[in-house]
């Protein structure tokens, strides 16, 4: 199949983008979304041409580096799937694309496709974590956990950081993201001594960089992982008890 | 000249071995802990692990990752699980089965006490990652659910749905990021380390080079760890990330440190088929699906009938046929020469021939839709997304794929390379799993290495470099900043016609054919005169676009295949050496009657460690036998 490709090119963080018209011809069905840029970068290439710079890795959907808003939706049109494993078979030959970088305040351009998402990591630094050291854990059957409850942390410990959930968001929120580690933390009889202070911290990193949640529900749509925004509630109740201490 | 290889394995019976070498290692004094620099390189599970240890016993740690996160290693991607005899099913699982399973599994060639070890601390592993939150499958009275793996008769491999290596690492990624909070670790994203710094033989620090602005620095420290993965990227497509590369240990090779058993490579037997010219990779299924799953294919040769067409009676489930008590479930190089021999026969399926099914249509009929879902949901998805074929309704397609190294930097007992200083951990050294890794044994080793061992060993050596730190504005250092440079440059300047892309293919099509799953002196002889042509035109030829002070992916891959080039030749010469067949290498030229596997423990019961010469040189093989003090060596058999 053939496509007409509108991608954002920018230099580095400070040069000017703008949207580059490409071909992509020939593209098979059975590729996915990055094997069709790979075509287009191989063709690049051969010109002379710098190739369109994408981040990506383990291409089966869960190291979370890739990204991209195609047609305006963070991981395209399928819904529940990073871009990776999104297959052209989803779209139709002749068909124009639109390709951009997330887009967020707190996520800037670094060079084309590649943003800087390394405020995810400072939420997590903030007390996405159980503080335990190395050797001093107990018998792991000594603690058990029914299945629901473990069902439960695990829907939530899915997610993969990819920050569709900002890119998507109106207000480049990141209340997804957080509310997963929280909810996947807090569930959990281990993360229960940490639990206030653990929400209290997170939330506060996260409101210094990122925008605010207006119940649009944008993120839920695009994740790849389908995280559900009821972990927002819990997050938001558990801030509230931690908060007022109603705990 | 040989250099005495020395294991540095502790006296005394097997079992307490561990036990008495951590209880004579020499120690740093708390207070002092802070006064000594530890580079990590990597935060996979063995990278994350060792560097968030280290940082909790108050050790001044830098570790680099060329990924935006420490979080996207490709240790994400394993599915299946993680060993652990922790016999909670009651089925008889011990310490000592669990060894023997893997020195077994490992076809003779790996070090006893390493996997005793490594059987030893499977135990705590999971203490550890339960306690910091890892949402392991349960039983709905709360325990722990386990589950059955390869090349094993009990069940003892726990689980996180279809993505236990994303949950492990999880654990260990926030382990890593408290740190970095507490200000002990100091972490360096987006940094690719391009050569080791070795100053009077020992290991004083590494030159990176930073990915957004291409700057190429120099950092010291007392002692240098590499966690840096595995080299089957070599193939160009196997079932590991895009960026995984050879490169750090390979530097560390041509700075002095060993490489052993290159030529042991797995491949994977559970993978989907390649579709077209364009696949970028292979995606691994899991093999825990070999729990519930039937591999089989068409009993006549040139069956071109649907799956579903064929009758029972003219289906061959020819692991069940040929390895009766271990079936579906035959260890992992097994399993992928049995798909490769019915394949040569004739009697493949899919358009190009190269496949077999993977059916779940019994465990269907037996468990019900919700079981199946339950146990294997994620990956059933994957494979749907992949192929828009339904695993549920029609059989996987399955074929396999490169996927994991056996070999890598050489180390001895304490993790520590050749080097004095070196120290290499996880997948990317070679030390326990032999010739052939067992199912759920990667995550195993890169934790118990990082959270246990390392952090123990290290000290051992540390205590002896008090003060003895190199100041980065040494001649060795500027030295090896200018040869990075260099490299750079040449890689630019070269200006020619092919893209990285294409060498890449080319190498690893060179590698799949003749250094595959199936190796012959006349193939391999073949491979190393392509590989050293096409070397030397890659040198001449090869275009890369943009410039080296700029994000530069072209660049970044450039010289990552420049490695494995090197890499290739080594592998070959090592396949060539053995003249022997051991777990996933396999030389046609032995093999018995019924075309397994054969051995040769008279001539080749050691680890085979190569020097490095120089360029144009041959490298030089040293030999550390292998001493079996307790498992009696004997024909491998899963019949």
């Amino acid at each position: 199949m053939d496509l007409t490709l509108h991608v954002w090119r920018q230099k580095s963080r400070d040069a000017e983008g703008k949207f580059v018209e490409y071909k992509a011809t020939g593209i098979s069905p059975d590729a996915s979304f990055l094997e069709m840029l790979d075509v287009v970068n191989e063709g690049l290439t051969e010109k002379g041409e710098e190739p369109i710079h994408f981040e990506h890795d383990c291409r089966e959907g869960i190291c979370g580096s890739c990204g991209m808003m195609i047609n305006g939706i963070a991981h395209g049109p399928l819904g529940g799937t990073a871009t990776c494993q999104l297959h052209m078979r989803h779209f139709n030959d002749g068909d124009t694309v639109a390709i951009e970088p997330w887009r967020a305040r707190a996520f800037p351009v670094i060079k084309d496709l590649i943003v800087d998402r390394s405020p995810l990591d400072k939420i997590i630094q903030a007390g996405g974590f159980i503080s335990v050291n190395t050797g001093s854990a107990v018998e792991a059957n000594t603690l058990p956990i029914p299945k629901p409850v473990q069902e439960r942390a695990m829907d939530a410990a899915e997610c993969i950081q990819c920050g569709a959930c900002v890119a998507q968001c109106p207000n480049g929120a990141a209340q997804l993201f957080t509310a997963a580690k929280i909810s996947h933390l807090g569930l959990l009889p281990q993360g229960q001594p940490e639990r206030h202070e653990r929400v209290l911290n997170m939330v506060e990193v996260m409101e210094s960089y990122f925008g605010s949640c207006t119940l649009f529900r944008e993120c839920e749509a695009v994740c790849p992982k389908e995280i559900s925004v009821d972990f927002i509630s819990r997050m938001n109740r558990d801030y509230i008890a931690a908060k007022f201490g109603v705990r | 000249m040989t250099m005495q290889l020395d294991s540095k394995v502790p006296h005394g019976p097997l079992a307490d071995k561990w036990a008495y070498a951590k209880s004579h290692y020499k120690l740093v004094n708390p207070a002092n802990k802070r006064k000594y620099d530890i580079i990590v390189v990597g935060a996979g599970l063995a990278g994350a692990s060792a560097a968030a240890s280290l940082g909790e016993l108050g050790y001044n740690v830098k570790c680099f990752v060329y990924h935006d996160s420490p979080r996207r290693a490709h240790s994400i991607a394993a599915q299946g699980g993680i060993n652990a005899a922790k016999n909670y099913r009651n089925d008889g699982d011990s310490i000592y089965r669990l060894f023997y399973d893997t020195i077994k599994g490992g076809d003779y060639r790996a070090r006893e006490a390493n996997v005793h070890r490594l059987a030893e601390l499977s135990v705590n592993i999971i203490d550890q990652a339960v306690a910091q939150g890892v949402p392991f499958a349960r039983e709905y009275g709360g325990a722990l659910e386990n589950r059955s793996f390869g090349g094993v008769q009990v069940s003892r491999t726990f689980y996180a749905r279809g993505q236990t290596g994303q949950q492990l690492l999880l654990g260990a990624f926030q382990a890593l990021e408290r740190q970095i909070a507490l200000g002990t670790v100091k972490q360096f994203n987006r940094y690719e380390m391009l050569d080791l710094v070795v100053v009077d033989g020992q290991a004083k620090g590494i030159i990176t080079r930073n990915l957004v602005n291409g700057k190429i620095e120099a950092h010291a420290a007392d002692a240098v760890v590499l966690g840096t993965g595995g080299y089957v990227n070599v193939f160009y497509l196997s079932t590991n990330a895009k960026a995984s590369n050879a490169t750090a240990i390979w530097r560390a090779h041509k700075r002095g440190a060993l490489f052993a058993n290159p030529c042991y490579t797995q491949i994977h037997p559970t993978c989907i088929p390649q579709s077209g010219d364009f696949q970028s990779k292979l995606t691994l299924m899991s093999e825990s699906l070999r729990n519930d799953g039937r591999i089989w294919v068409p009993k006549s040769q040139g069956d071109t009938r649907g799956p579903k067409q064929i009758p029972e009676a003219e289906r061959d489930y020819y692991l069940e046929r040929k390895y009766p008590s271990f079936g579906n479930l035959a260890p992992r190089d097994i399993a992928s020469r049995a798909a490769k021999e019915v394949c040569d026969e004739g009697r493949g399926i899919g358009s190009s021939g190269r496949g077999v099914y993977l059916d779940f249509a019994d465990a269907i009929k037996r468990l019900g839709r919700k079981t199946i879902e339950e146990r294997y949901g994620n990956l059933f998805e994957m494979y749907h997304d992949i192929t828009a074929e339904d695993p549920y309704e029609l059989p996987m397609r399955i074929y396999p794929a490169p996927h994991y190294s056996m070999g890598g930097l050489w180390v001895d007992y304490n993790l520590m390379s050749n080097v004095p200083g070196l120290y290499v951990i996880g997948e990317a050294n070679f030390s326990d799993h032999g010739a052939n890794r067992l199912g759920a044994s990667a995550l195993m080793q890169g934790l118990a290495d990082g959270y246990f061992v390392l952090p123990v060993t290290i000290g051992d050596y540390l205590a002896t470099q008090f003060g003895k730190k190199i100041d980065v504005k040494s001649a060795s250092f500027v030295d090896a900043v200018n040869d990075v440079g260099q490299r750079v440059s040449q890689l630019i300047d070269a200006k020619g016609t092919r893209s990285v892309d294409s060498y890449h293919k080319e190498l690893g099509g060179i590698m799949w054919e003749h250094c595959g799953m199936a190796r012959s002196a006349e193939g391999l002889k073949k491979a190393l005169v392509m590989i050293r042509e096409l070397r030397e035109q890659y040198w001449r030829d090869v275009r890369v676009t943009g410039t080296g002070e700029e994000p530069n992916q072209a660049l970044e891959k450039a010289g990552r295949v420049a490695d494995f080039f090197e890499l290739a030749e080594l592998m070959c010469i090592d396949a060539l050496h053995r003249e022997e067949s051991a777990g996933g290498h396999f030389r046609v030229e032995y093999q018995t009657p019924d075309g397994e596997a054969q051995r040769d423990d008279d001539k080749f019961l050691y680890v085979g460690a190569w020097e490095y010469k120089g360029e144009g040189n041959e490298p030089v093989l040293h030999k550390e036998p292998l001493v079996y003090e307790e498992v009696k060596l004997a024909t491998r058999s899963y019949k």
